[in-house]
């Protein structure tokens, strides 16, 4: 069942007098117990998309749902909403007053809810995000713990609120590399027990892997491919996804694309990666005739189902061509 | 001759709370045209390891044994000399390009600068240079006018290396190069090191907390724990068969996609990396070590050679390995 839902999500920004798509049409779904990761580069409106469903950012069009109700952006639903789904930040070092000790610092959330029994919250918190015993931990401050206890804190601060639903924006990016895997095992262990739900942004292609069920790849506003993890991320058909996973350090034959990551405020006509695109630049767009729908064709935007699904004219090419090839197969 | 050769260089670090230990006799050596990754976590030593190579450190650490860039200590040069060997002989590009370059100056300025203060070249001839330098890294001629937030992260990065460059050194040590930049950028400023590194045959030391971004890199790899060399050798050998513990983590916590066995089950180490003040007794891995012996907690154990010593050296300091050869 879907829990948490951008339907048609659109955030606009002006910045110098230009306005700035950072999301330009996005449906994305996360379920119960699901963990979805969305993965782009910096400056594709993944960070943006992530704060729109947490109600930080409101959406220029388009709705943000919490169990098939659409949000409201009254300070009272906002604040019921951030208990059902939980922010955890990407630098445990920043995010942490360094004057607060352990114990404050997870009590603020249940304290802003008025929640009662909060030692017993803050205690129990702090033994699932493994910080045990919890009372070792009370009165600690952030300088005495190690990075990858700072991030149990931090994670400890958001189960304190008995979420259904983790938004995580890069949780592991700052943290040592040997840390990195005890806290992604710890994000699977809270979906075992708890049943958490979690969105995961990130640029890492390997976290998806490790933790994920479903990904979504992200691009300049939209998302151009989605699945499950095991389809996408091992045949993939976004020439942007293949172009990520091919640049990752153990990958044979990189394909590096040109140029840095585009500017939303210029967002290319047809599809929106044309103008880096290696199938388009290679001459296999032009050979299946799709070159100047890549140009100048817009392209739907991907539904939030579960299946997997590209915005690519050249993948969408392929598959009809194979489908042809299938049926007249059967019929001979 | 060899490029750079470490000899039991050892960093402590003097404190009011006392004496803080980040690197512990650590010797490596370096070809040049020859690429060496030395990886590690926060604690490890790396950083200190590459600013001590420059005698960039602060004035509370004091160093040890021996730096020989071609054959001359660094450790033991007069300052002058010192001078004369930073930018020109060797060079070095730091982690985060966003803080490192001055904000309200010229990016064909700060180029230029290595170029004028050596003296090697001035007014036309630097800016030849330096639009010789920026079209090496991949960036067009007129950003030399600009200004480094008129660049994107990458690009910043790029400058940085077209700095590194500018005198044509010897050697290049990269703190974390990459470190902060996306995966897409990563990958175009890796494929320029890699190539200026075969073109001019530069020695480049890259310093990293990525196994397999060091893998992918550099010919060698150093795997620095608490201080000291724990396994060095070839980079596929260390990656992708370390015989350390501590190096067989590291390549797992960057998992391999498409790999069934690392699918829904992210591998890491329990504990935190040590505290250089207070360093476990014997082996300093043991208190994370799952494979550690009794012994491993009193009997700390030096570099042995892993194999039958006919390939590239490759060394690892596990009670493990003396096992396996006996």
């Amino acid at each position: 069942m879907t829990l948490l839902e951008a339907r048609d999500v659109r955030v606009e920004f002006t910045s110098r007098g230009r306005r700035a798509r950072a999301v330009d049409g996005v449906n994305l779904a996360v379920g119960e117990g699901e963990i979805v990761a969305l993965v782009g580069e910096s400056g594709c409106g993944k960070t943006t998309l992530a704060r729109t469903l947490l109600g930080l950012e409101r959406p220029t069009s388009g709705s943000v749902r919490y169990g098939g109700v659409p949000l409201a952006y009254s300070s009272r639903a906002l604040r019921a909403h951030r208990r059902e789904v939980q922010l955890v930040l990407q630098d445990p070092t920043g995010s942490l007053n360094p004057r607060h000790t352990v114990y404050e610092a997870v009590a603020e959330g249940p304290r802003i809810h008025r929640l009662p029994g909060e030692g017993d919250l803050v205690a129990e918190a702090l033994s699932r995000a493994g910080l045990r015993p919890p009372e070792r931990f009370f009165d600690r401050h952030p300088h005495e713990l190690s990075g990858g206890q700072r991030q149990r804190v931090v994670i400890a601060g958001a189960l304190a609120l008995e979420p259904r639903v983790l938004v995580a924006d890069e949780p592991v990016a700052s943290l040592d590399a040997s840390v990195r895997g005890e806290i992604l095992a710890l994000l699977l262990r809270l979906r075992a027990e708890l049943g958490l739900s979690a969105l995961v942004v990130t640029h890492d292609l390997g976290l998806a892997w490790n933790i994920a069920d479903r990904v979504a790849v992200m691009y300049l506003g939209r998302i151009v491919e989605s699945g499950p993890v095991e389809r996408i991320l091992t045949s993939p058909s976004h020439p942007y996804t293949r172009a990520l996973l091919s640049v990752l350090p153990e990958s044979p034959s990189p394909v590096v694309l040109g140029g840095e990551p585009p500017d939303p405020t210029r967002i290319p006509a047809g599809c929106r990666f044309h103008p880096r695109c290696q199938v388009l630049a290679s001459g296999a767009a032009a050979e299946a005739g799709v070159d100047g729908l890549c140009a100048s064709g817009e392209l739907p935007v991907l539904p939030s189902s579960a299946g997997s699904q590209v915005a690519c004219h050249h993948a969408s090419a392929s598959a009809r061509r194979e489908a042809r090839t299938e049926t007249e197969a059967e019929r001979l | 001759m060899t490029l750079l050769e470490l000899r039991d260089l050892a960093v402590t670090y003097r404190s009011a709370a006392g004496d803080v230990p980040a690197v512990r006799g650590v010797s490596l050596g370096l070809e040049a045209g020859e690429a060496l990754g030395v990886a590690g976590e926060s604690g490890s030593g790396k950083s200190t390891l590459a600013m001590s190579l420059l005698r960039l450190l602060p004035r509370g650490a004091s160093v040890s044994g021996e730096i020989l860039l071609d054959g001359e200590d660094v450790l033991t040069m007069s300052w002058g000399r010192l001078r004369a060997v930073r930018w020109a002989s060797a060079s070095l590009v730091f982690q985060g390009a966003q803080h490192a370059l001055n904000p309200v100056r010229r990016i064909g300025d700060q180029i230029a600068e290595p170029l004028r203060v050596h003296g090697m070249a001035t007014g036309a001839e630097a800016r030849r240079r330096v639009a010789e330098l920026l079209e090496q890294v991949g960036l067009p001629a007129w950003r030399a006018r600009g200004y480094p937030h008129e660049l994107s992260g990458g690009q910043r990065q790029r400058v940085m290396i077209a700095m590194a460059l500018a005198c044509s050194p010897r050697l290049i040590v990269a703190d974390e190069p990459t470190t902060a930049l996306d995966v897409m950028i990563q990958a175009q400023v890796l494929s320029l090191i890699r190539s200026l590194i075969a073109e001019h045959g530069i020695g480049l030391v890259m310093i990293s907390h990525d196994l397999s971004v060091l893998a992918s890199t550099c010919d060698r790899l150093a795997v620095m724990y608490a201080g000291r060399v724990v396994e060095s050798g070839p980079s596929r050998e260390v990656f992708a068969g370390g015989r350390h513990p501590y190096s067989r983590a590291l390549a797992e916590a960057f998992p391999t996609v498409g790999d069934p066995a690392s699918r829904i089950a992210p591998r890491g180490l329990g504990g935190d990396p040590p505290d250089p003040a207070h360093l476990p007794a014997g082996c300093s891995f043991h208190p994370r070590c799952p494979v550690s012996l009794v012994s491993c907690a009193s009997e700390p154990v030096e570099l042995r050679a892993v194999g039958d010593g006919t390939g590239a050296p490759h060394t690892a300091a596990c009670v493990h390995v003396s096992e396996e050869s006996r």
